[in-house]
């Protein structure tokens, strides 16, 4: 497989007034081509913002990449300049937010806001890139696109807005398409077809996918390999297989205990207690050494090194030291075959 | 089946709310829906966004008046005209939890007084000294502590903030809860201790629920029965292990197979349902069945008669005309 992008060892901080927000504390992942990986984690966890880090659209005055760098296609892009960066936003990496009410711009119609790409990256004339948006309206699934384009987003439908998010994020053909609770907003049975959009699209364009959620659902539905983050930092990464069925860090032990299901008889939920850590202030050791219930001395004071479980998994966790005590997952973490 | 035998605690008889929209228009927002509540169950309401669910709670309470129906609290209508002093004695038995712990917390009260208001409005502590233990004891319930009285709503996290808006809901010793969406602004690990606290509660006090939500696995984890709202009518009502094992009616089924497992495997294996299109406007809905847009199995008789509510099997209640043995004659 080819590496499309390579996050190594991105620090990201936040200057407030209370002091600095240490929101991503040495994330590293890679991205293959059309791959599909998701970030998961609770909110407060750094996914998001690591997502941002790689768009470059943290808030300039107050956000910065404190060290690391991102490679895509051989280029910096944690030292790319505003002007390098413009070329690449929405050309080779495009993004599709949370919320489509909010990220579309109420006042130009849809057809405009999708040529807008089109015009300045592709160079179309008004009327290619026209035609083009009609292609991609009909490709999301938008019933009379001919119309349609020339509609403005309070027409639409939520769901049908998210189909317009994704039409302009594709419009340009983009190496990697960044998803950010893309259906967070949407009720389930929108997502449900905003999910099988999206894959199906991946099918067809080969576009790598970061797909940022805290729905362990949905990352079982769309996603091929999983980072879990927690406390700014990468706990746990891995295939989706091995995350559900062979999980090892007692966070992602906890996040899918915490889960009910669907077709289990309802017994008490597996609560992890206490809160995320407050990352003004981040613990010495392992971030979430003060919430977990095998916690160990050494978890306070060091933090746990990224240890090798298969060659595509891997935890951070003292307790696959070898020293360390052997600790089976709770039963209520075990999904499907697992169990 | 032993649910039948239990008391009503709450009836709900063919509840209609309605709001002008526009200069002409009427959105009815809950068409015709009637339940029973028994004492000490929890009924879960699910539904998409829009479908009436939380107006279904809000008129239960009277934060909405009823534009007709009638709501029965012990035999007694809530919507009858009262006086102050009438509602508040409602008011001490029904509570409330609040979607959003964000904006349900007065921000410049004190945690203490945010709990107590209930507790001064019906004059249940007779001094000083019995008005603080008092908060200090419904504090330690939800698992916060007296420390905490004196604080204000935005130094709590938004678990911490359900906590608060669980003890105020408690502080006048309620027989019945309406929480509308209350984990749904949550993260997942917080949301298992709100449920799990929500259920402890229930056990210790012998409470009742009306437990709203849009997340199907966490209402079929806390309710006994679940109704299902789509388009401000209950379309199934039903235990909530039958209504996860066998669903009735079509929008229920694309519901539950809409929602993804977290579960791989069987994720890349399960045939889903997926409706098309989008949920009608309430303001203009179809007429007949209000599903039939985006129903699979829609028949002609859909579009013409509105499908009667009809127990199909004990306890099973849907609103379909494929359990309709005379409207499916009619179609063939």
């Amino acid at each position: 497989m080819e590496k499309l992008l390579e996050l190594d060892n991105i620090h990201v901080s936040f200057q407030t007034y209370g002091g600095e927000v240490k929101a991503v504390r040495g994330v590293s992942f890679t991205l293959e081509k059309g791959e599909s990986l998701a970030i998961v984690g609770e909110s407060g966890s750094g996914k998001s913002v690591t997502s941002k880090s790689i768009m470059r659209l943290l808030p300039n005055k107050i956000g910065s990449i404190k060290q690391g760098s991102i490679k895509f296609q051989g280029k910096d892009l944690a030292k790319a300049s505003e002007r390098e960066m413009e070329k690449i936003r929405g050309a080779e990496i495009s993004m599709i937010f949370q919320d489509p009410m909010t990220s579309l711009n109420p006042t130009m119609t849809i057809g405009k806001q999708i040529m807008e790409g089109l015009r300045k990256h592709q160079n179309m004339s008004k009327s290619e890139a026209k035609e083009r948006a009609v292609n991609l309206l009909k490709l999301v699934g938008i019933p009379n696109p001919e119309l349609r384009v020339d509609e403005y987003p309070h027409q639409f439908s939520g769901g049908m807005r998210q189909r317009v998010v994704i039409a302009i994020a594709l419009s340009c053909n983009p190496k990697v398409l960044i998803a950010d609770e893309p259906t967070t907003a949407l009720d389930v049975t929108i997502q449900a077809q905003i999910l099988d959009l999206m894959r199906d699209l991946q099918d067809k364009t080969g576009t790598a996918i970061i797909l940022i959620t805290h729905d362990l659902g949905v990352v079982a539905n769309l996603a091929q390999r999983v980072a879990v983050m927690y406390g700014g930092m990468i706990v746990e990464t891995g295939t989706v297989d091995e995350i559900f069925y062979k999980p090892k860090h007692p966070y992602t032990w906890g996040l899918l205990a915490s889960m009910p299901k669907l077709n289990a008889e309802s017994k008490e939920l597996l609560a992890i207690p206490g809160t995320p850590p407050d990352l003004m202030n981040p613990p010495k050791g392992c971030p979430f050494a003060a919430r977990c219930p095998y916690a160990m001395e050494v978890c306070l004071e060091n933090m746990p090194e990224a240890t090798d479980v298969s060659s595509s998994h891997k935890a951070a966790c003292w307790l696959l030291d070898e020293r360390a005590p052997k600790v089976e997952p709770p039963e209520e973490a075990l999904v499907g075959g697992a169990r | 089946m032993a649910v039948v035998e239990r008391e009503k605690l709450l009836e709900v008889k063919n509840l209609k709310k309605y709001f002008p929209a526009g200069k002409k228009g009427v959105l009815k927002a809950v068409d015709d829906v009637s339940f029973d509540i028994y004492k000490g169950e929890t009924l879960g309401l699910v539904g998409e966004s829009g479908c009436g669910k939380s107006t279904t709670g809000r008129t239960i309470i009277r934060l909405y008046d009823a534009t007709e129906g009638e709501v029965l609290y012990e035999g007694d209508d809530v919507h009858d005209k009262k006086s102050r002093s009438e509602l508040k004695k409602f008011n001490r038995k029904m509570q409330m939890i609040f979607q959003d712990p964000y904006a349900s917390l007065n921000p410049r009260m004190t945690v203490k007084d945010i709990i107590a208001e209930g507790i001064d409005i019906h004059g249940l502590a007779k001094t000083k000294k019995d008005r603080e233990n008092r908060v200090y004891e419904l504090l330690e319930t939800v698992g916060l502590n007296k420390e905490h009285a004196n604080r204000y709503p935005h130094e709590f996290s938004g678990g911490q903030r359900q906590r608060i808006g669980i003890a105020r809901a408690l502080a006048v010793d309620p027989d019945f809860i309406i929480a509308d969406e209350p984990i749904s602004a949550l993260d997942v690990s917080i949301q298992a201790q709100v449920v799990n606290l929500m259920m402890e509660l229930q056990k210790e006090r012998g409470l009742t629920y009306l437990f709203i939500a849009h997340d199907l696995s966490m209402v079929k984890h806390i309710s006994d029965r679940v109704g299902v709202m789509y388009l401000g009518n209950i379309v199934e009502l039903t235990t909530s292990d039958e209504l996860y094992e066998e669903p009735l009616h079509p929008y229920t089924q694309a519901l539950l197979s809409a929602i993804p497992v977290p579960d791989p495997e069987l994720e890349r294996s399960r045939e889903r349902i997926i409706l098309e299109g989008d949920v009608p406007s309430p303001i203009n809905p179809p007429s007949g069945c209000r599903f039939r847009t985006r129903c699979p199995h829609a028949m002609d008789v859909c579009a013409a008669v509105k499908p009667k509510w009809q127990e199909a099997r004990e306890g099973h209640w849907v609103a379909c005309h494929l359990y309709d043995e005379e409207a499916v004659k009619q179609q063939n």
